[in-house]
């Protein structure tokens, strides 16, 4: 649906199979060629192409227009689904990878518009929203070098001091810190933490979480009201494929959504629509845009697996990422990837018209309240009892017994002796989440029986 | 977990169901070490149990094994004719097998099919191409050569199957598609971005609304596990490839199964259970069934699929049916309008009544 929008659709997702067919190739060359615009941007027939995006030959662009293109996208993407409105204060999730580098400099340049507008603008009526960044290191979950890590931090700041004005807030957190309200030397016990669990995807997916949940804690606390991903199309066609791969077919929609309300802090992802290879590429014209290059480990396991083969794939057909994401933008989202209603005068008019047309349809069927206390994705109801029936038994009766059947196989310990010592190493702040989610479910259980309980204390119970 | 394990030491352990023979084998769904015997138990049980659950038979029902006389359509109809005795369902069942006309495959594979025929004593009925069609494969890939000669041979054996079934007056069809299948349809359909497909794709019976409904009762079984179960009960069977399909890409889709399979193999039911579980809106719209004008078979547009390529190959316009732009003019005229696109499989797929394997 996403690919619908733009370049997708004309240059890539149904063609890309037909290039390698030369009869209709010679056609499309006699059609396209053949004439001046050979040698010129398609889209402003001034300047000379420089790339080749996703479409090859049809998207021959020149530098500028190939930049604009992209940042159509994203703004699109922001536009459509409210994803930065003015009073907002957004984090944007920076790895230094081309992905995040894009995304930064995008909401970089959104913000300087916006700080122009409000400028010349007399009765400075519309607010201009607050950019912050925030860089995870994980280098203490690998083993190289620090000074590798110190350099890429440094360059990270140089990165975010060069995109003002307006200045950005920059949060170099490290992940073992999210351990920090727990009040422990967080290395020893994210070592711990990872070490317990025996599948090597398992332990990358922890991680993942263990991220995102970080990125939370840093925005609540210093008042941010989004989080920007940097997730573009290539990483969201990986991730369908892993999350299908993993049984996790159920909850996949509900990540792969421009936006996810699941968190205190929503999450967004204006890049759903730009390929890697495009931002890449950009990243490459533009000598502006500096990558830090960090040694992430490559991806092992499932992971590592499937994102070789969507490599593949991508190779053979260009659009083949496209139509992955397509595919899985048609099954239907939850209600909490619903763009919330603005009704704030703040916002201009035309994002909320705009919003009346794309706002996804409400579905009755949709309200699902439990969620993995692990991963965070929603529970199908079907399963959710049958999880807890088998293990509710235990001593323990734990929050940790509805996690999804994927998070139960690949990170928690299958012996279930183990179970209270694994527990014991996750941090504070996904079993508060847990915690407080289980009492929401109480009190909604509550809610139901109000007029028959004779007492209002919750303790007598 | 570990992929393989050393060469077995002889007599070293024991079989962890029945603790008492020396295990034989790792099963290759779950890698617990079995005996021979725990392994054919499991192995019919877990079969049992899946129609049991999903109610595939009714006592008295007339049932057609569509038989390749591959390892998949050999084991189903020794497991099928095993259970119904020992179970007794109740069923009739008939081998039911579809002679494409390709010389050095079909031919050699029909032979297997009749040697089963007498072995597990199931009648069987043969329905060809050529008495169908009035065309075998190797005409129509002397017509057309090797390209989209799957799209034909896929489409005629598909209706080949029903209408041999409709002969046999069976009340339904029981396929050999295991779950490395379903899981490689699953992911097939999300990479080609068939949304209709993929919600039915994963069902264990289907055609329910037509005449002869479908059903698998290999919808979890490993293929290694069949393979292991024919292999071990000395089965009768054919496995050579199809001379026409070279396929590579379906090839890749199931190399990175085996692949996931290898790393974790519970990862193809992990598909199989995603595939059940997507959340595809019941209200998206799915074609409107109808019958074929010309051959009354069903069909969503005016002609039938199979119709529509035969009418090419009968009028020297083979490609008349290949691509998105087939179609059938209101007068009854069927046109190719603009360039015919001469696309892999993918374009066609597109189109709702077209290839279906599953």
């Amino acid at each position: 649906m996403a690919c619908n929008s733009s370049t997708c659709k004309s240059s890539g997702c149904y063609e890309g199979y037909e290039a390698e067919e030369q009869a209709k190739s010679k056609t499309k060359a006699a059609v396209n060629g053949g004439n001046s615009c050979q040698n010129l941007c398609v889209k402003c027939k001034v300047n000379e192409p420089v790339c080749c995006g996703i479409g090859g030959e049809n998207s021959r662009f020149c530098k500028d227009c190939f930049k604009n293109n992209l940042y159509g996208k994203f703004k699109q993407a922001v536009t459509y689904n409210a994803m930065i409105t003015p009073p907002d204060k957004v984090l944007v999730a920076f790895s230094g990878g081309p992905s995040s580098r894009v995304v930064l400099q995008f909401v970089h340049e959104m913000q300087y518009k916006a700080q122009k507008n409000y400028d010349a603008n007399k009765d400075k009526s519309l607010p201009v929203f607050g950019v912050g960044v925030a860089f995870i290191d994980e280098s203490s979950t690998h083993s190289f070098a620090s000074q590798h890590i110190e350099k890429a931090i440094e360059d990270i700041r140089l990165i975010v001091s060069n995109l003002a004005p307006p200045s950005k807030e920059l949060f170099v957190v490290p992940i073992e810190s999210i351990f920090s309200s727990d009040g422990i030397d967080g290395k020893e016990r994210l070592k711990e933490l990872l070490d317990a669990v025996s599948d090597v995807t398992g332990k990358e997916d922890l991680l993942i979480h263990l991220r995102i949940l970080l990125l939370q804690k840093i925005a609540s606390e210093n008042g941010y009201t989004r989080i920007v991903l940097g997730s573009c199309t290539s990483r969201i066609a990986c991730h369908v494929i892993s999350a299908t791969v993993k049984g996790q077919g159920y909850s996949l929609s509900a990540d792969i959504q421009y936006v996810d309300l699941r968190w205190e802090i929503p999450v967004v992802l204006p890049l759903r629509d730009c390929p890697a290879q495009e931002l890449s590429t950009l990243c490459s014209l533009d000598g502006s845009l500096k990558i830090v290059e960090l040694l992430n480990g490559p991806c092992s396991g499932i992971n590592g697996l499937v994102s070789s083969f969507v490599k593949v794939l991508q190779e053979e057909n260009p659009s083949r990422e496209c139509t992955i994401v397509r595919t899985a933008g048609k099954l239907t989202p939850f209600h909490f990837n619903r763009v919330p209603e603005i009704h704030d005068s703040n916002v201009p008019s035309a994002t909320r018209r705009h919003q009346k047309r794309y706002t996804l349809k409400p579905n009755g069927s949709l309200s699902s309240d439990s969620f993995c206390p692990i991963c965070n994705s929603p529970l199908k109801k079907s399963n959710f009892p049958s999880s807890l029936r088998s293990h509710g038994n235990q001593k323990n009766p734990d929050l940790f017994a509805s996690a999804c059947s994927s998070c139960q196989f690949q990170i928690l310990p299958k012996d279930p002796s183990l179970m209270e010592e694994f527990l014991s190493l996750l941090p504070q702040q996904m079993i508060t989440k847990a915690k407080h989610r289980d009492q929401g479910a109480f009190s909604l259980l509550r809610e139901q029986i109000q007029e028959f309980l004779l007492s209002d204390g919750e303790n007598e119970i | 977990m570990e992929a393989d394990s050393k060469p077995k030491k002889s007599g070293a352990r024991l079989c962890c169901v029945c603790n008492q023979n020396r295990a034989a084998l790792k099963r290759p769904k779950t890698l617990e070490q079995i005996c021979r015997e725990c392994f054919y138990a499991v192995f019919e049980e877990e079969i049992h149990q899946v129609i049991l659950e999903n109610q595939l038979f009714k006592p008295g029902e007339r049932i057609a094994i569509g038989a390749s006389g591959g390892k998949d359509s050999t084991v189903l109809a020794y497991v099928l004719s095993e259970l119904n005795r020992r179970h007794n369902y109740g069923l009739d069942l008939f081998l039911l097998s579809v002679d494409e006309g390709i010389t050095g495959y079909r031919d050699d594979s029909l032979e297997t099919v009749k040697r089963n025929e007498l072995q597990y004593g199931l009648p069987l009925k043969i329905v060809s191409y050529k008495d169908l069609y009035g065309w075998t494969m190797d005409e129509i890939v002397k017509m057309i050569g090797l390209k989209n000669n799957c799209t034909f041979c896929g489409v005629f054996r598909r209706q080949a199957l029903d209408r041999g079934a409709a002969l046999l007056k069976v009340d339904k069809v029981a396929t050999g598609h295991n779950a490395d299948d379903i899981a490689e349809t699953v992911l097939l359909n999300i990479l080609r971005g068939d949304i209709a497909r993929l919600s039915r794709c994963t069902s264990i019976i289907t055609g329910e609304d037509g005449p002869i409904p479908r059903c698998k009762p290999f919808k979890y079984t490993y293929e290694k596990e069949i393979v292991m179960y024919a292999y071990f009960k000395k089965l009768d069977y054919f496995s050579t490839e199809c001379i026409y399909s070279p396929n590579a890409y379906r090839g890749f889709a199931r190399e990175f199964i085996k692949d996931l399979e290898r790393m974790r193999p519970r990862a193809i039911l992990d598909i199989i259970k995603s595939g059940e579980d997507f959340r595809i809106s019941t209200t998206t719209k799915m074609p409107e069934q109808g019958t074929c004008e010309r051959c009354g078979y069903i069909s969503s547009q005016k002609w039938c699929k199979a119709c529509v390529l035969l009418e090419g190959l009968n009028r020297g316009l083979p490609k008349l049916g290949i691509g998105r732009n087939q179609g059938l003019n209101s007068d009854g005229s069927i046109s190719a309008r603009g360039p015919v696109v001469f696309a892999q499989t993918k374009s066609t797929q597109r189109i709702n009544f077209s290839v279906s394997t599953l």
